[in-house]
């Protein structure tokens, strides 16, 4: 079985999120930017009025490396790619692909993607596909 | 005041030694080192180490009570922190002769902590769940990006394997001695596109141990440390500022630079933690010792191995020497050991030895700035 995380209270808001289809992340108001992972504070100016808000889902492919070795629970997928990938929104983080084969010839970087939701037991990761559907 | 390295030495062997524990290696080292330092327990007033098993358990086993401990865990790197903190320390008068101990039972795992976090931790959250095992899957994300934004080919990338096994080549102790080539890196087995096996460290047991202190303490053959320089980036990859370099190599290696008031062409020789073949680009280029894009053309047209200009991680480095989980003790020694004119592939007239360490994936980093003279 593949690994599911844990929520803390301080990241409860994002898989909340996913859990509804939503992939939430935070904003701060006066910087007017958009960060990742969820903390209580701005990692640009370091105070604390923070939102949560709903991306759109859509990102490109930042970076990857295709993994040969399986963790526990991907034996099926191998070798797989481990991705982390720019939202619109200019945040960045980790996922994987779907939709799509785990290939370097079909795995262009800065490909346009978008979010999905995959259940992982009590709670929902996201990742994600080729724009426009899997391929 | 100057601060020297008074004493050096690794465990009498690295590599397989499935019967050491992680503590007898710590305290085979910390031996070595005392010998080394023609120096005993008695002279020992400070003492920093990192991991399992800390400390307070080091000092103890040896028979020493401190004054003055540091366990600053920032993973591989933190032997660098230890001799800028112990440094700090011996200035401000808190202690004056200081043990820096590794031990790591990276192979065998004998008396060694558990890996693992918790579901609930921030890898647990937002790594692990996307099949993340390790640093070969995570350390290496940074390169394809790097790749594009740079035009470093895949060629290059396993040159820099290809330089390094010269260096061991001609290093008894190194684990993989055997010349390779281009065509073996890319042949050998594929861990995590784009990285083959030999762009990967090895995983061994080993350990080393410092002694630092006053230049008026030191018995014999010290090293100063004439500039250092320490920082942080983010405690996982995916939030890196830019994954085509690192912040905490430019900004440690500026600060140690500064201090040890050098420029590029006072150093002789050059260590950089590598714990997978694009570690040394990044550690080139954020250093400054060549423009962006260029290290991989550099690393190829050999002006980092043998003979070269810029010689690179001589001891062969975490790609052939030893890696046990937290390599950078093993630079710091290397570099002792070619200002000593000890090493096994000497360099000549080596008088500034830069060595840079990473900790966990380009989380945190430190650079010193070491010479076998005062400026």
């Amino acid at each position: 079985m593949k690994p599911a995380p844990k929520p803390t209270p301080e990241t409860q808001p994002f898989w909340d999120g996913t859990a509804a289809g939503e992939l939430r992340i935070q904003r701060c108001k006066p910087c007017a930017r958009h960060y990742f992972y969820p903390r209580p504070s701005c990692p640009r100016c370091g105070g604390d009025e923070v939102e949560w808000v709903r991306a759109s889902g859509r990102a490109t492919l930042y970076s990857y490396v295709i993994n040969h070795r399986p963790a526990p629970g991907f034996e099926d997928e191998a070798p797989y790619a481990i991705a982390v990938v720019e939202l619109e929104e200019g945040v960045r983080m980790m996922t994987n692909l779907v939709g799509v084969p785990n290939t370097p010839e079909h795995l262009e970087l800065d490909m346009e993607l978008q979010v999905v939701f995959e259940r992982r037991g009590d709670v929902s990761v996201p990742l994600f596909e080729p724009a426009g559907g899997a391929r | 005041m100057s601060i020297v390295i008074a004493g050096a030495a690794e465990t009498d062997e690295v590599g397989r030694l499935p019967g050491h524990s992680t503590m007898q290696l710590h305290l085979e080292a910390a031996r070595n080192a005392l010998a080394d330092a023609d120096m005993t327990i008695h002279d020992i007033d400070g003492v920093a180490t990192v991991g399992t098993p800390g400390p307070i358990q080091i000092a103890h086993a040896l028979g020493i009570t401190p004054a003055w401990l540091d366990g600053t865990g920032v993973g591989g790197s933190s032997f660098l922190f230890h001799v800028r903190h112990a440094a700090a320390a011996i200035k401000a008068g808190l202690c004056r002769t200081v043990l820096i101990t590794h031990g790591e039972s990276g192979r065998s795992r004998v008396g060694a902590g558990r890996f693992g976090l918790g579901a609930d931790s921030l890898l647990g959250q937002f790594e692990l769940p996307y099949g993340v095992i390790g640093p070969p899957t995570s350390f290496t994300i940074t390169a394809l990006r790097y790749m594009k934004e740079t035009g470093l080919t895949h060629e290059q990338l396993a040159e820099v394997a290809v330089a390094q096994r010269r260096w061991a080549h001609l290093n008894p102790r190194a684990m993989y001695r055997d010349l390779i080539t281009v065509e073996d890196v890319l042949d050998s087995r594929m861990v995590a596109y784009p990285f083959h096996l030999l762009e990967c460290c090895l995983v061994t047991d080993g350990g080393g141990a410092l002694i630092v202190t006053s230049a008026e303490r030191a018995r014999r053959s010290p090293v100063h440390l004439l500039g250092s320089g320490e920082a942080a980036e983010s405690p996982i990859i995916s939030q890196m500022e830019d994954f085509t370099t690192s912040k905490g190599f430019r900004l440690s290696g500026e600060a140690a630079f500064a201090e040890a008031k050098i420029t590029h062409e006072d150093v002789d020789h050059l260590m950089v933690y590598d714990a997978f073949a694009h570690v040394p680009i990044y550690g080139l280029e954020d250093l400054g010792f060549v423009g962006r894009g260029e290290a991989g053309a550099f690393i190829a047209e050999g002006h980092t191995s043998p003979g070269g200009r810029l010689p690179l991680n001589t001891n062969g480095g975490g790609l052939s020497y030893t890696h046990t989980g937290m390599y950078g003790m093993f630079a710091i020694q290397e570099s002792v050991r070619q200002l000593r004119g000890e090493a096994a592939a000497q360099v000549p007239d080596v008088e500034v030895s830069v060595v840079l360490g990473n900790g966990g994936m380009f989380a945190s980093a430190a650079t010193l700035v070491l010479a076998n003279r005062l400026p």
